[in-house]
């Protein structure tokens, strides 16, 4: 009995989601912007926000309905006249860092920013050992 | 008994590579021009074991063409209605699967070198079989205790459950064989070095040994990633062809290595110099094929919580990268002091533009390898981040921009040394071909900066590419010449392609009414009708859209979306209408509830010189073996000819005084 009530439960806490799936999609998932600056705008903003629901895909790439809600949020924030950093923070702080492929420097970041200006110093340093003095042929096997 | 037999062939090839282990690795105890007799062994076992590695792969095969749902493998990704190519490319579209490939393409490439490459002394080839023997062992254990193949079912299944719907394409059947033939191809080449490093003879006959292995898997390595990236930009449905994805960098890691080695080994058996800058980048090539593999395979992709809730798998290649790459690079960290460094040469030589542009791929390949496992990293700590094109593009864009320049002028300097001033009407030219690219494109119109430099670039390499024909006689030019010619051509029409994708793509997404139509760049697409149509194991509905250019006669393009029933999923297929200076990519989506249809379509000028490039690359590198090939071929010739004269003379010059007979 108990296990019955529980798959009844299960199934109407289901049921909201089921409903979410069937929904048309928002008017701006899948229609563009009337100026095409705004757009392009938009489009740039679109294709550097992760879609949370699938394996590596953005946003701009995306079906899934989630993705389709995101861009309706960008396209429209776009429109009502916000720039797309105020929307890319809005976003952040709703679905966390792990939501823009724009990773910005952070405390947990800042390895990624901090490894080209090292390997551009090691890669200098390579290439001053290998190249910068001039040797002989006669060949000092260092 | 298909599948016993198959298990059965896997544990003989893994005996048999402890064998290749054990009596490659007596040949290096033997002294030179005394065979050790335990040394014997190894060729044969590793012919062997090829022969029964692709013996299993075959009848795995098998099991996939009749459906043999008892084997666990196929009821679990194969089904009986399935169209006959994808029961058969199925095969590898798994786990399990493509990891039989990938341990069959190892031993097959073990088999190949012990059958036919005489030309190694035989302690170092002794030591590069045990090597291979060593690897091969390493990957037969994860198969047959981790992923075993051939599992059968208790109960036979009554239909398979069938193959992921996006895998169901002909990319299937060319992306990940050759893909995989060229990762594993690297394996010899790091067999090769080790076995050197083992033996010290890093020499430049070593090198023209380790050359046609090392070109062979990058040209199958370009070709496959050339064919990956199409393949993902035509199914996927939204017309990306590159998103710097994990299982994208995967692949293009060994690549990056194996283009460096590639170089560094011409360098080496032209010049005797670099020695071991090559070793380093033969370990580091099949490092990051081993590496690609673990973060395919491991499933710490999807996510590491997972990887670490169910890490048998992940965790028995986590530990034999570690044991490879761990023991490979403390070898060459012990013995690379021993290997004289070889020929010197000046900062203003071709050696020197092939040293800076080798650094230049490692640096990208640094950025890369450190973009795609951060965020592995901190999400084990909790700490979710995202590491996409706006970092990689430009942190990439850091060393590319040098590297293209370099690569510009440095196939037109001397080797060892040359004055700059020799050149300097080519370097000239080449500089006012990239400035004058980029103003006439800024002119007109507003670009982003990085496509702008890519155009620039593009036109430069291009003409630079053809420079090192000038003033030759173009018959007497080399093959192998003709092959870098091409291939430095392929980069800039690839260039090219990557930078009008980036910056002249227009999008068209709209609702339309049949009848209906909406114009893109130069087309207008007029929706004609959505009508519903079926495959054998797929339902649809398909639009047809009238695509006319400049108001010319129209084309019919002919997009789906289909629903897959087993396993259930949708897709998207796109209709391509492709032209010399672009291609129309046109999806049909969902209905909306005012009874139009949502309809997706894109120009993108110049699009198909991203891959018409990849492939020019990976033919140059053929033309380059080909070249090889007849020079070697020539050189046994006269050789054999001057072998057969001289002992023709030396038999005439001893029957003299010795009457015949």
């Amino acid at each position: 009995m108990i296990r019955v009530m529980l798959a009844l439960l299960a199934a109407l806490m289901a049921l909201p989601v089921a409903a979410q799936d069937s929904m048309p999609p928002a008017p701006y998932a899948y229609n563009q912007l009337e100026d095409p600056a705004k757009e392009a705008e938009a489009a740039a903003l679109m294709a550097t926000l992760r879609c949370l629901k699938c394996q590596s895909q953005s946003i701009a790439d995306s079906d899934a309905p989630m993705a389709g809600d995101m861009r309706h949020q960008v396209r429209s924030r776009i429109l009502a006249g916000e720039s797309p950093a105020e929307i890319r923070s809005w976003l952040i702080a709703r679905y966390g860092d792990y939501v823009s492929y724009e990773p910005t420097v952070s405390a947990s970041t800042w390895p990624l920013f901090a490894a080209p200006v090292l390997v551009i110093l090691i890669g200098a340093g390579v290439l001053l050992r290998r190249l910068g003095k001039r040797r002989s042929d006669a060949g000092d096997a260092a | 008994m298909i599948a016993e037999i198959g298990l059965a062939a896997l544990w003989l090839a893994a005996a048999l590579a402890v064998l290749q282990m054990v009596s490659g690795g007596f040949a290096l105890r033997s002294a030179e021009g005394a065979p050790n007799p335990m040394a014997i062994y190894a060729r044969p076992a590793a012919v062997v074991q090829a022969v029964l590695a692709v013996l299993a792969f075959l009848l795995l095969l098998y099991a996939f063409a009749i459906t043999d749902l008892s084997i666990k493998l196929v009821a679990t990704n194969s089904h009986s209605i399935k169209p006959m190519i994808y029961k058969l490319t199925g095969t590898w579209g798994n786990h399990e699967g493509s990891m039989l490939l990938w341990v069959g393409v190892l031993a097959l490439s073990g088999g190949l070198l012990a059958a036919f490459e005489k030309r190694l002394p035989e302690r170092t080839m002794g030591a590069t079989l045990a090597v291979q023997g060593f690897v091969a062992l390493g990957f037969y254990a994860f198969l047959l205790l981790s992923s075993n193949p051939f599992e059968r079912l208790p109960v036979p299944a009554v239909e398979g459950v069938g193959l992921n719907p996006l895998l169901q394409d002909i990319g299937l059947a060319i992306h990940p064989p050759t893909l995989y033939a060229g990762y594993v191809g690297l394996s010899v080449a790091f067999s090769l070095a080790m076995g050197a490093l083992l033996t010290k003879e890093v020499n430049p006959n070593f090198a023209r040994v380790m050359r046609p292995w090392v070109l062979g898997a990058w040209v199958l390595l370009t070709f496959g990633i050339t064919a990956g990236s199409y393949w993902a930009y035509y199914e996927l449905g939204w017309g990306g062809w590159w998103f710097w994805d994990p299982v994208e960098n995967a692949s293009l890691m060994p690549w990056l290595a194996a283009t460096a080695l590639m170089h560094s080994v011409s360098v080496l058996a032209a010049r005797d110099a670099l020695r071991t800058w090559t070793i380093m980048l033969g370990v580091l090539a099949f490092s990051m094929s081993m590496l690609g593999t673990f973060l395919v395979r491991s499933g710490v992709l999807t996510s590491v919580h997972a990887f670490a809730v169910d890490p048998e798998r992940g965790a028995f290649i986590l530990g034999l990268l570690g044991l490879y790459i761990g023991g490979a690079f403390t070898i060459f960290a012990l013995r690379a002091g021993a290997v004289a460094e070889g020929k010197r040469f000046s900062a203003t030589s071709r050696e020197g533009a092939l040293v800076f542009n080798n650094v230049m791929l490692s640096a990208i390949l640094a950025i890369v390898l450190l973009g795609t496992l951060y965020p592995l990293l901190t999400e084990a700590f909790d700490v979710r981040v995202s590491v996409g094109p706006p970092y990689f593009n430009p942190a990439a864009a850091i060393f590319a921009v040098p590297m293209f320049l370099v690569m510009a002028v440095g196939p037109l300097l001397r080797w060892k040394e040359d004055k700059p001033a020799r050149i300097q009407f080519e370097m000239l030219l080449v500089a006012a071909v990239l400035i004058g690219a980029i103003a006439l494109v800024s002119f007109f119109g507003n670009f982003p900066l990085l496509p702008l430099l890519g155009l620039g670039l593009a036109a430069a390499l291009a003409v630079a590419a053809i420079l090192p024909l000038k003033g030759r006689k173009l018959t007497r030019v080399p093959v192998a010449t003709w092959g870098m010619v091409l291939a430095h051509f392929g980069v800039a029409v690839s260039l090219f392609g990557m930078a009008c994708e980036g910056a002249f793509t227009q999008e068209r997404l709209a609702a339309v009414a049949p009848g209906g139509t909406e114009q893109v760049g130069d087309f207008a697409v007029t929706l004609q009708s959505v009508t519903p149509v079926a495959g054998p194991n797929w339902t649809a509905i398909e639009a047809r859209l009238a695509v006319s250019q400049n108001g010319g006669e129209p084309v019919i393009l002919a997009p789906q979306a289909r629903n897959f029933w087993s396993p259930p999923q949708a897709t998207s297929e796109s209709a391509l209408l492709t032209r010399w200076n672009g291609q129309l990519y046109a999806v049909i989506g969902n209905q909306a509830e005012d009874g139009r249809w949502q309809i997706r379509v894109w120009w993108k000028p110049f699009v198909t010189f991203i891959w018409y490039g990849g492939l020019l690359i990976a033919l140059g590198g053929v033309l380059a073996i080909a070249g090889r090939v007849k020079v070697d071929v020539k050189r046994r010739k006269a050789t054999a000819m001057g072998d057969a004269r001289r002992a023709d003379l030396d038999a005439l010059g001893a029957a003299a005084p010795v009457p015949a007979e």
